[in-house]
């Protein structure tokens, strides 16, 4: 086993000596080996959110390192970064690009990280290859290949961007919040499509949630987040044991505050 | 004297019909400008001002190089890379130096004026002896003009289609469609920008160099209102391409209809100066023509969506009887 993720001794603050001067990350350990699939919870500002977008390269960090399938990017961009790894963003509408075709977007994730040379954007093979993937998804997009992705509902875009993010097998796939915006019922369609694409193509992924029984049930490890620190991290068998009570429960404990949906805007 | 009218005396049918021909290859000319302007301001989605002062460095340059005793084929290629680069100095002003893009377009149309000039000898105009020079595209040959013009648009928006069907060309469009989604897949943003505002310009200065061959001289304000004129061009030909051939048009009708749009703004322009309106009026009317054109969408939308509607449905459910 590899390790495909380690950030050591990360530390960001936005805003440094201004009267919105924010420490949104504590020194964060994480590692992370292939094949893991790690969820993230925590409240709002508990620093979910910043961590991934630390590891996908939105902005610098100020101390640490991050090392991403064996490569340190700590200094490299986001679309520098981009060869490594795979994202599906909380808003449905920015994983994809509305006024270009599915096959149009699907070809843009599968030339992911490489140069973009003046070779036709789209090959029949490739095409087949799509129509196929998207079958999988079960959701009839296999046969509007050439539509606008404008015309998809969200659900429908999350699925794609997901099957995007992973069309190139990235040593890393980041998904923030990416049904958080989505009905009930379309966000479980989507947990489960994320949960079989995970599964089927092996790929190591990190996934932030709000909701406790999601996180619970996906992946084989669950970290909390608190503060920009990371408050708890279980995995393997107690993992498997663990329910949203005892979630709650160490929440308490570990920040020393009682646990109040309002305040961390977790839902069950 | 009249502000509006420039002079007296009966309209005639056949001086309009009669200048028809000129308007259409000027129109084309202009399409032609429109189709560099359509690469921002549709594809990357910024609205680029720096086209007013690269249309004229086109011309200049063409003019200049031909006076030297270029051929005038090369000269238009020169004056090309001469747009690319001041659409490259847009681009690094907009993603190196952080500026806001309508304003790095502004600065660089500024600082074209001084070097326009300066191609020019310092001279606010140049003229090309027509009978001297065998030249592509001439006002003395309009039906000639007009064809050439025509090969010309055909040749540019085959080689877009082709540029924006490759990897790199859709790169181009995901950027200018969703930059977040863009840096995702790995593309950088800012050399995408750069690269666009060049093509962009490059096209603008070519066609400002036909332009100058076409009337036989290069002028300092011959590009002034450019972006103007070239969104009317890209927004008729969208107006009218909805209208006639509906939503379904692909990439090549789209771009063929902007060079439509520009020949279409043209006649109007020719129209205008057979109702004897003071020339000099030009471009206020040409300004409430592409006012009237960009509200267009916007007020049909309006109308299918407007408060003052759903109010006068309203009152059924409020005085709780159906008339």
């Amino acid at each position: 086993m590899s390790t495909m993720l380690e950030l050591t001794g990360v530390n960001k603050t936005f805003n440094p000596g201004t009267i919105n001067e924010k420490q949104a990350l504590l020194d964060i350990n994480l590692k992370m080996e292939d094949g893991d699939f790690v969820t993230v919870i925590g409240g709002n500002g508990a620093g979910k959110s910043t961590m991934l977008n630390a590891v996908a390269g939105v902005w610098p960090i100020d101390t640490g390192s991050i090392i991403i399938g064996g490569e340190n990017v700590t200094a490299l961009p986001d679309y520098k970064r981009a060869h490594l790894i795979g994202r599906v963003f909380q808003d449905p509408m920015m994983g994809t690009a509305t006024t270009m075709q599915i096959e149009e977007n699907l070809a843009l994730a599968a030339r992911r990280g490489k140069t973009r040379t003046l070779r036709w954007q789209v090959t029949d093979a490739e095409r087949a290859e799509y129509r196929e993937r998207l079958k999988i998804l079960g959701l009839g997009l296999e046969d509007r290949l050439t539509q606008k992705v404008g015309l998809l509902s969200g659900g429908q875009r999350q699925a794609l961007t997901l099957l995007m993010a992973s069309l190139r097998k990235p040593k890393l796939l980041l998904l923030d919040e990416h049904t958080a915006a989505l009905d009930p019922k379309t966000a479980k369609k989507v947990l489960e499509i994320t949960r079989e694409i995970v599964e089927k193509d092996h790929l190591t992924a990190l996934m932030v949630t709000h909701n406790m029984r999601d996180a619970i049930q996906t992946g084989n490890r669950l970290i909390m987040m608190y503060e920009g620190r990371i408050l708890y991290d279980i995995s393997g068998e107690e993992k498997k044991n663990l329910t949203v009570e005892d979630l709650m429960h160490k929440f308490e404990e570990a920040s020393g505050e009682e646990f109040s949906d309002d305040k961390s805007l977790l839902s069950k | 004297m009249n502000v509006m009218i420039a002079a007296r005396g009966a309209l005639r049918f056949g001086d309009l019909l009669g200048n028809i021909p000129a308007g259409v290859a000027q129109g084309i000319i202009w399409g032609i400008m429109a189709l560099g302007l359509y690469i921002t301001y549709r594809l990357l989605e910024v609205s680029d001002l720096s086209v007013d002062g690269t249309f004229t460095t086109g011309g200049a340059v063409t003019v200049m190089l031909i006076l030297a005793g270029w051929n005038p084929f090369a000269a238009v290629f020169v004056a090309f890379v001469a747009g690319m680069a001041a659409g490259t100095c847009t681009g690094l002003l907009h993603t190196l130096l952080g500026i806001p893009a309508i304003l790095s377009g502004i600065l660089t149309q500024f600082a074209l004026w001084s070097v326009n000039l300066a191609i020019m000898g310092f001279a606010a105009n140049k003229a090309l002896n027509v009978s001297k020079y065998t030249l592509m595209i001439s006002s003395r040959n309009i039906q000639m003009a007009i064809i050439t013009g025509l090969i010309i648009a055909a040749v540019l928006i085959g080689i877009m289609y082709w540029y924006f069907g490759t990897e790199h060309g859709s790169a181009m469009r995901a950027t200018g469609c969703n930059p977040e989604m863009a840096k995702a897949q790995g593309i950088n943003i800012s050399v995408m920008k750069v690269i666009g505002l060049a093509l962009s310009n490059g096209i603008v200065a070519f066609s400002g160099g036909l332009m100058a061959q076409f009337q036989g001289f290069a002028d300092i304000n011959m590009g002034k209102g450019a972006i103007v004129i070239g969104l009317a061009a890209v927004i008729i030909g969208e107006v009218a391409g909805d209208a006639i051939a509906g939503k379904k048009l692909n990439f090549a009708g789209r771009l063929s209809f902007v060079v439509v749009g520009g020949i279409l703004y043209y006649l109007t322009v020719v129209i205008v100066l057979w109702l004897r309106l003071n020339s000099n009026m030009l471009k206020f009317f040409t300004a409430i023509i592409v006012a009237v054109f960009l509200a267009i969408p916007n007020l049909t939308n309006y109308s299918k969506n407007s408060f003052s509607r759903a109010g006068k449905n309203s009152l059924k459910y409020v005085n709780g009887k159906e008339n």
